[in-house]
């Protein structure tokens, strides 16, 4: 565990970005998140960790109602974004999408050009007043996913065709290019290799600085690297919420202990 | 005999398998290491008697006619046939056949009887000398496979090898047959063309078929353009088409992402149901609902339309045509990984949003394969349009007119008096022919199309 760089972390504000208070999540008869309490702060890397079936990416996506795209799953209890309630009836959860971006664990490059990849986002919300517009909004988010160097003389070839590195770095453009406000990430490197888990990791960080980004990971030493908040989730219980470096050096809950010594999981 | 004989061979087939087995099995429970199980061994010396006994067995009973035809023909008696035509000497077989079998007719010549007697005799003793081929033959294999039981015979290797045999056989089976259906058209195509030429058919707008067969029939003085036909065949698949297309493409769409769990229930069976409805049922309903109403409309606004209309065959074959299409932009859709769908709600693009940008691109090679055979079937489908569209060729694009199609001129050639040697038959070949490369070119149109798409998408 020598990466394990637990050095003082800086949280760059408390200001709490999306607050959950009492959240249960049902898929049919299966309790998937019993009554889940937590605040994702702003401008912050809150890792979700904890065991496979553990309902961190069940409720990774309940931030951004992709559960309402499951036919049987019911989200009970409040979630509010800015302090909005996001599961009220007032909310367009397409506008809420946009809002909140999610990148997945498998790159899902569309079957179009790198650049309406990118372009996507941005024309279904008529975010680019024209052609120039929207080429700026795209250059600017390949160049914070660190893609624009790659990518910038094959714009017109297909995402497909991409590496998987570049191809997660390409939907990870994709979904900063409607500038969200959150970020979700669902395991973003589990199909990468270690060289392109080291660029998303590094572009993680970088991301910090203008979103509220929350990232579920099962590699404890990928959350210890670039969260300052890690959850931990077992049995579909939220176990342990805190600062990264205690949580890991210190935690308070036997079952956080075990899981990052190995001994459950 | 037939029978006995294929009795003989499945008696010899098992006997070769269990000897085979037994033997092998004796070997290994003396101690002996074999390569293959007893039951490869038992299995190698089935297939051994059993293919090429079969094969014999096949090729008997086919060249056992007309060997036997030819021995009793050439053994009548001198000058009985001398200065008789092809035709008539193949009547007289015939005849000497169906005597033979019992059916005698007035009072045959002498010679005929004799030869119908020697008809009879001759199948005995083939039938006879076939069941003592068959039994002699199995024998030797029996034998031959009876000797190659050693521990290091390699059965199943054997086995394999006449497995995929069997298996490379039956994959070609419906090829050749293919290939032969090409060449009997080809063929009689091209005695069509002996008496009409290739200009006149392909370039002609004019088709009047029905000439005299016979001398004394009065009929047409006949015109074999196929113009108009085919102008009839393309106006009715553009009609089916245009309807078909656009409902079949919504009805698929809304099923796969905006219908609910309940109606996908209800409404998927029902259209696999409808497609599974017989076209005559479709041509009835064509020809009793559909076109009376047309014609009832019609006469509301004073358009005067004929009772056999383009538009009436066309949009009810296009009612055919929608499950087939629906079902395959259904897979079509369905095939499309779910994590672009759930890519581009997660951006947040509405349901219509991500139907429309993403995944029906990602859809399109399945869905225009399946248009493209849809066509295909529109080309090809014969009884809707024997029963709803008219007999006479015009050339016209008018829907609301009486047209005609390549399937119904077929049809109409073939009904009635037929004769192998006048142009009014042979024609429905070349129709047939030239259905056959259309039909031929759209599908590997089709498969190309997917081919191409498929390459950009993945």
């Amino acid at each position: 565990m020598e990466d394990l760089r637990l050095t003082e972390r800086l949280v760059g504000t408390d200001e709490v970005k999306i607050q959950a208070r009492g959240v249960n999540v049902y898929y049919g008869e299966s309790h998937a998140i019993k009554d889940v309490d937590v605040d994702i702060l702003d401008k912050t890397v809150t890792a979700f960790i904890g065991p496979s079936g553990c309902g961190k990416s069940t409720f990774l996506r309940c931030l951004n109602r992709m559960n309402d795209t499951i036919d049987n799953c019911r989200v009970t209890g409040s979630i509010r974004l800015d302090g909005q309630d996001i599961y009220d009836r007032s909310v367009d959860p397409v506008q809420l999408r946009a809002q909140v971006g999610m990148v997945f664990q498998k790159p899902n490059p569309f079957p179009k050009s790198i650049y309406d990849n990118v372009a996507y986002g941005p024309r279904i919300h008529g975010l680019a007043r024209s052609k120039a517009d929207l080429d700026e909004i795209v250059e600017k988010s390949l160049r914070r996913a660190a893609l624009w160097n790659e990518a910038k003389d094959r714009l017109d070839q297909p995402g497909t065709g991409l590496s998987g590195g570049q191809q997660q770095r390409l939907c990870i453009a994709r979904a900063i290019a409607t500038s969200p406000e959150v970020l979700l990430m669902d395991e973003p490197c589990s199909a990468l290799d270690p060289i392109a888990t080291a660029q998303v990791e590094e572009l993680i960080d970088e991301l910090r600085a203008n979103f509220s980004v929350v990232i579920v990971t099962h590699s404890m030493q990928q959350a210890a690297r670039v969260s300052q908040r890690t959850a931990f989730f077992h049995l579909g219980n939220l176990v342990e919420y805190g600062e990264t470096g205690q949580v890991f050096t210190n935690p308070r809950d036997p079952r956080t202990e075990s899981y990052i010594t190995g001994r459950i999981g | 005999m037939t029978l006995f004989a294929f009795a003989l061979l499945f008696a010899a087939t098992v006997a070769a398998y269990m000897l085979n087995r037994a033997a092998a099995a004796s070997l290994a429970r003396r101690g002996e290491r074999l390569h293959s199980l007893a039951t490869f061994h038992g299995g190698f010396a089935a297939l051994v008697v059993l293919l090429p006994v079969f094969l014999v067995i096949l090729l008997w009973l086919l060249f056992q006619g007309p060997v036997i035809s030819a021995l009793v023909m050439g053994g009548l008696p001198e000058g009985v046939l001398d200065g008789l035509g092809k035709g008539e000497v193949s009547l007289i077989a015939a005849e000497i056949q169906s005597i033979a079998a019992g059916q005698v007719f007035g009072t045959p010549e002498p010679w005929k009887l004799e030869a119908a007697e020697r008809l009879v005799r001759l199948r005995a003793t083939s039938g006879t000398l076939l069941v003592v081929t068959v039994a002699a033959l199995s024998v030797v294999l029996l034998f031959l496979a009876r000797r190659t039981v050693a521990p290091e015979f390699r059965a199943r290797h054997g086995v394999e090898r006449m497995v995929l045999g069997i298996l490379v056989f039956c994959s070609t089976v419906a090829i050749f047959t293919t290939v032969g259906i090409v060449l009997s058209l080809i063929y009689e195509s091209w005695q069509f063309f002996r008496l009409v030429p290739i200009t006149e058919f392909l370039f002609g707008t004019n088709w009047e078929p029905q000439i005299p067969i016979r001398a004394d029939q009065i009929a047409g003085a006949g015109a074999f353009g196929w113009l108009p036909v085919i102008l009839g065949t393309v106006v009715i698949t553009v009609i089916a088409l245009a309807v078909s297309v656009p409902i079949g493409l919504f009805s698929a769409i809304y099923l796969n992402e905006f219908a609910s769990r309940r109606m996908r229930a209800v409404v998927k069976p029902v259209l696999e149901i409808l497609a599974g409805v017989p076209t005559v049922v479709y041509g009835f309903f064509a020809v009793l609902t559909v076109a009376p109403a047309l014609r009832a409309a019609g006469a509301e606004f004073g358009i005067p339309i004929s009772p056999n209309t383009a538009l009436a065959a066309g949009s009810v074959m296009a009612i055919m045509l929608i499950p087939f299409i629906s079902s395959f932009t259904d897979d079509a859709l369905a095939a499309v990984p779910r994590a672009l769908r759930d890519g581009s709600l997660a951006l947040g693009a509405t349901r219509g949003e991500t139907m429309l940008k993403v995944l029906f691109p990602a859809a399109i090679p399945g869905i225009v394969g399946g248009i493209l055979l849809a066509v295909s079937r529109a080309i090809g489908e014969t009884m809707i349009v024997v029963m709803a569209a008219g007999l006479i060729a015009t050339m016209t694009i008018n829907p609301l007119d009486s047209v005609t199609t390549v399937t119904v001129q077929i049809v109409t050639l073939l009904i009635g008096d037929t004769s192998f040697d006048n142009p009014k038959t042979l024609a429905a070949f070349a129709l047939g022919m030239m259905l056959f490369i259309v039909t031929l070119g759209i599908n590997i149109l089709a498969l190309r199309i997917v081919r191409k798409y498929r390459e950009l998408y993945d």
